[in-house]
């Protein structure tokens, strides 16, 4: 048992316990925090797989962008149904049923095949191959992805607006 | 060395807690946040599958790329629909949200 298998335990158990709380939390502010705690471990397990772009990436706009604009909806909303007895709806048990299949399916696929798999070795970084793949592979979605951006801006804009 | 099953194991969990979290939730707000959960566990198979592949192919991190920014214009146009929601029902409950229910 390497440190590094120590490292990913340590990580997906803490990532495993934000993520339950923020499906289960019955305070939906702890639940938008527990979001935030997830994320940074998120980005700590793409470091740790080499993705270290990603990684910042991850940390600047999901925890620095989404999860500030949840705050404030969170802040925007929570008037007269802050105190909520009941968290989760009437569907519980057989969404249970549901997840948990698909949880059971998703092992049974990922365990199958070749468990000793060695990785590659691995690049000095990875920022100015992602920017190489962005502009020549990939310049399409690329260009797409900004055009998508402003389609969102624009509608959001709109829909939260007040007539 | 960590094997592959690893990360793939992990991001299954997290998938199936973004699911269960998406149907059972209340709350919308909550509904989104369990969709970026979701999200993110699509994103760490990608990232995981693009280390175990030949490190000239950053196809998964390319695609985890364009997922983050997608969420983010979701999260933005979803967070609107939730503004306008709470103005018109004074509710974010979405089991309360049943105007057009027979």
């Amino acid at each position: 048992m390497t440190v590094q298998l120590g490292i990913f335990y340590i990580l997906a158990a803490f990532v495993v316990w934000a993520a339950a709380i923020v499906v289960l939390g019955k305070n939906i502010v702890r639940a938008a925090v527990a979001l935030i705690f997830t994320f940074c471990g998120m980005a700590a397990l793409y470091v740790l797989l080499d993705a270290e772009f990603l990684a910042a990436v991850q940390v600047l706009i999901y925890v620095g962008g989404i999860t500030i604009l949840l705050l404030f909806a969170i802040m925007l909303t929570s008037g007269i149904s802050s105190v909520t007895a009941r968290v989760v709806n009437e569907q519980t048990p057989f969404s249970a049923i549901a997840a948990i299949g698909l949880l059971l399916g998703l092992i049974y696929a990922s365990t199958r095949g070749n468990a000793a798999m060695a990785a590659p070795p691995r690049l000095p970084e990875t920022a100015p191959f992602l920017g190489r793949l962005l502009l020549t592979t990939y310049a399409l979605p690329f260009e797409a992805v900004s055009i998508l951006l402003l389609a969102a801006m624009v509608g959001a804009i709109v829909l939260a607006r007040k007539e | 060395m960590i094997p592959l099953n690893h990360y793939l194991v992990l991001g299954a969990i997290l998938f199936s807690l973004g699911v269960f979290g998406a149907l059972t939730r209340r709350n919308a707000i909550a509904i989104l946040m369990s969709i970026e959960l979701m999200l993110n566990a699509v994103s760490l198979n990608f990232i995981a599958f693009a280390r175990y592949l030949p490190q000239t192919m950053l196809q998964g991190q390319i695609f985890a790329i364009f997922i983050i920014t997608i969420a983010a214009a979701e999260a933005a146009v979803g967070l609107a629909i939730v503004l306008g929601l709470y103005r018109n029902f004074k509710t974010v409950n979405v089991d309360e949200i049943n105007l057009m229910k027979w």
